[in-house]
C-alpha cells in the first residue's frame, strides 16, 4: 500500500499548512478522516502508522486518537452508517420509536449491519438540530450529511435510491 | 422583536452571500477596528458592552481578552464551534446562515489581541459547516478582508477551520485546545487559563460563535446602543433554542431578561396537545430541573435571574417538558449522555456515570428499589465538586434535582413493578 503522501499529496500538504510548522500534531484529525475516506470507511493499523510517520508522533498516539473519538472507526461497517440521534431532546419528540420503526424495517438491530452491507443502524448523541426531530446523520467514506425532519417511509426511500446506486 | 442582530439571515434574504453582506455594512466595523482603533480599544468597547460568554459560562468577553499575556507571543483566537449540549443548534444556524458575520466577528477579536492565527474549532458532525465557511474564508483572502497587510496596515490574519470528530468533552475549552493539538480531547488543569496558557501553551481567547457574532454589531453601532438591548445586568440579545414538547420548536432570539412564559408560549406556540408543562430544563441537558411553576414562567431569562429560581442560564437551550414525561425517565436519557461522553479522565465522573447509569436505567425499567433512589442521590451529590472539568458535575444536575424536586416520578417508577 502505498502511503496517504504519496497518494494524495496535494491533500496532505494543505493539511499540514493549516497550523504551524512546529506543531505538526495538530494534523492527525484531518489526516485521520483522510485515511478513513482512503479506507473505505474506517482506519486501518497500516494507515494509523502512515499518519503517525506523517506528523511524528508514536502509533499509540494515533490509536489513542482513533480509540477517544466515535467519528472514527477501525472496523469495516456498512458503506453508509445511519447514526439517529436518540438523546433527551430527539426522545422528546419521537425519536426512540423512529429509531426502532427503523431497524424493524430492516430487519437489523441497534449496531447491526443490513446483509448486503450497505446500512449500519446507530444510536447517535446530540446532532445540534433537536428542533428538527427525527434527525440522523449518514456518514460514509466521504463525509456526513444530515437528514432532518425525517419519517420511516422518506428514510426507505433513501435506503432504496442507495440500493439502485450500489448496483 | 423588531430587528435581529444575530441571526439576521431571517431580516436580510442572501446576507450569506459576501455582496449582500457587504452591502449591509458587512466588514465595515473590521476595517474601522483595524485602521481606526488601537487593539485595546476595540477590547475596551466590548467590555464596555457588558458582552457575556453565550456558551454557557457566561464570563464578560472584553475582560477575557484583556486577560491575554502580553509578554508571551504569539497569540491565538479559536471559536469554539463544538455546539455539543442536548437542546443547542444556535450555533449552526449562525454559522450557516450569517456566516460573515461570524467571521468578521473572529477577524475583530484577532486585531484585538494582536492574534494573526485564528481557528475555527467544529464539531466532527458539522462536516458540511466546515466545507461551507472553508469557502466563505477563501472568498475573503479573494478580496482582501483576510491575508497579509489588511486595509493597507501592517496586521496580517488567517482563519482555519478544524474539525473534531465526535466528543461532546471538546466543547470544553480546554479539551479543545487538546484536540486542536492532535490529542485525545481530556480537559486540562485549570488555572492556568488560556489566556495565559492556551493552545500550543500559548496565550488563547477561546470565544464561542454567538458571542463572536455580536461583535461586529457592538464595534459598528456603539457599546451604548447595545445597553439598549436587554436588561441592565444583562445587556444585548441571547438566542434561546427551544425544543421539548412544545408546537414551535426552534431558536428565536430574543432580548436577555424575556420570560420562560412568553418564549414557550408566544413563541413556541404552547405545548403539544394542549398538555399541562411540568418543567423546564433551562440549559440544555446539564440543567437543573425546573418545575413549570408560575414563578418559574414569569423569571426573565438572564444570568442574574435564572439562578434565583435554582437553575442556570448557561447557553440558554430551553428543554420543555409536558406532564407526559416521567422525570425517573429524563434522568436515564440525561444519565446516558454524560456517560457516554465522559472522557475518562478523572474517577468520580468515569465511574459515578457509570453507577448512576446503571441505577437509573433500574429505576425507569421499573425494577429499583427505594434504596436505590437514595443511592442514586448519594451518588450524585459524592460527584459534585470532585471532578477536573464541569462535565461531572453537569452529569449530577438532573439527577440531583429531579430527585429532590420530583421525587414522586422516582416512587411511582418504583410502585409500578
Amino acid at each position: 500500500m502505498s502511503s496517504l503522501a504519496e497518494k494524495y499529496p496535494d491533500e496532505v500538504e494543505a493539511i499540514l499548512a493549516k497550523y504551524p510548522p512546529e506543531h505538526k500534531r495538530s494534523a492527525v484529525m484531518p489526516l485521520l478522516y483522510l485515511a478513513q475516506r482512503d479506507g473505505g470507511g474506517y482506519i486501518t493499523k497500516a494507515a494509523m502508522e502512515d499518519v503517525a510517520h506523517i506528523v511524528g508522533i508514536s502509533v499509540s498516539d494515533v490509536a489513542g486518537v482513533v480509540g477517544f473519538y466515535s467519528l472514527y472507526h477501525d472496523k469495516p461497517a456498512g458503506k453508509y452508517r445511519i447514526q439517529v440521534c436518540t438523546d433527551v431532546a430527539c426522545a422528546l419528540r419521537g425519536a426512540e420509536q423512529f429509531a426502532e420503526a427503523l431497524c424493524e424495517n430492516l430487519g437489523i438491530k441497534i449496531g447491526e449491519t443490513t446483509p448486503d452491507g450497505l446500512v449500519t443502524v446507530e444510536e447517535a448523541k446530540c446532532l445540534a438540530a433537536c428542533d428538527h426531530a427525527p434527525v440522523f446523520q449518514v456518514q460514509t467514506p466521504d463525509g456526513l450529511t444530515y437528514h432532518q425532519d425525517m419519517d420511516i417511509k422518506a428514510t426507505l426511500e433513501l435506503i432504496e435510491q442507495w440500493r439502485k446506486e450500489a448496483k | 422583536m423588531s430587528e435581529h442582530i444575530l441571526l439576521r439571515h431571517r431580516d436580510i434574504p442572501n446576507i450569506k452571500d459576501l455582496a449582500v453582506y457587504q452591502a449591509h455594512g458587512g466588514f465595515e466595523a473590521f476595517r474601522k477596528a483595524v485602521t481606526e482603533m488601537q487593539p485595546d480599544e476595540v477590547t475596551d468597547e466590548v467590555k464596555k458592552s457588558g458582552l457575556r460568554g453565550r456558551g454557557g459560562a457566561g464570563f464578560p468577553t472584553g475582560l477575557k481578552w484583556a486577560f491575554m499575556d502580553k509578554r508571551n507571543w504569539p497569540h491565538y483566537v479559536i471559536a469554539n464551534g463544538d455546539e455539543s449540549e442536548p437542546g443547542t443548534f444556535k450555533d449552526r444556524e449562525i454559522m450557516e446562515e450569517n456566516s460573515f458575520q461570524f467571521l468578521e466577528g473572529v477577524a475583530i477579536a484577532s486585531y484585538a489581541v494582536g492574534a494573526r492565527r485564528a481557528y475555527i474549532y467544529l464539531r466532527g458532525e458539522f462536516w458540511h459547516v466546515a466545507r461551507w465557511l472553508d469557502q466563505k474564508i477563501a472568498e475573503m483572502e479573494a478580496v482582501g478582508l483576510l491575508g497579509d497587510n489588511l486595509f493597507g496596515t501592517d496586521y496580517s490574519l488567517r482563519i482555519y477551520t478544524h474539525l473534531g470528530a465526535g466528543a461532546y468533552i471538546c466543547g470544553e475549552e480546554t479539551a479543545l485546545m487538546e484536540s486542536l493539538e492532535g490529542k485525545r480531547g481530556q480537559p486540562r488543569l485549570r488555572p492556568p487559563f488560556p489566556p495565559t496558557y492556551g493552545l500550543y501553551g500559548k496565550p488563547t481567547v477561546i470565544n464561542n460563535v454567538e458571542t463572536l457574532t455580536n461583535v461586529p454589531m457592538i464595534i459598528a453601532r456603539g457599546a451604548d446602543w447595545y445597553h439598549t438591548l436587554g436588561t441592565e445586568k444583562s445587556p444585548g440579545v441571547k438566542i434561546f433554542s427551544l425544543s421539548g414538547r412544545v408546537n414551535r420548536p426552534g431558536n428565536y432570539e430574543l432580548p436577555l431578561g424575556t420570560t420562560f412564559r412568553e418564549l414557550i408560549y408566544e413563541h413556541g406556540g404552547g405545548i403539544i396537545g394542549g398538555k399541562k408543562i411540568k418543567a423546564i430544563m433551562p440549559a440544555g441537558a446539564s440543567s437543573s430541573l425546573l418545575p413549570a411553576t408560575d414563578e418559574v414562567l414569569d423569571t426573565p431569562m438572564d444570568y442574574e435571574s435564572v439562578p434565583k429560581v435554582g437553575g442556570m442560564l448557561g447557553s440558554a437551550s430551553v428543554i420543555v417538558l409536558d406532564e407526559t414525561v416521567s422525570i425517573a425517565w429524563l434522568v436515564k436519557k440525561t444519565v446516558n449522555f454524560f456517560r457516554e461522553e465522559s472522557c475518562g479522565k478523572c474517577t468520580p465522573c468515569r465511574e459515578g456515570t457509570y453507577w448512576m447509569e446503571r441505577l437509573t436505567e433500574r429505576i425507569a425499567s421499573g425494577k429499583g428499589t427505594p434504596q436505590d433512589v437514595e443511592t442514586l442521590y448519594d451518588v450524585g451529590r459524592q460527584i459534585q465538586g470532585k471532578t477536573f472539568c464541569p462535565l461531572g458535575d453537569f452529569a449530577t444536575m438532573a439527577v440531583v434535582t429531579g430527585i429532590e424536586r420530583f421525587r414522586e416520578d422516582f416512587d411511582a417508577a418504583i410502585k409500578e413493578r
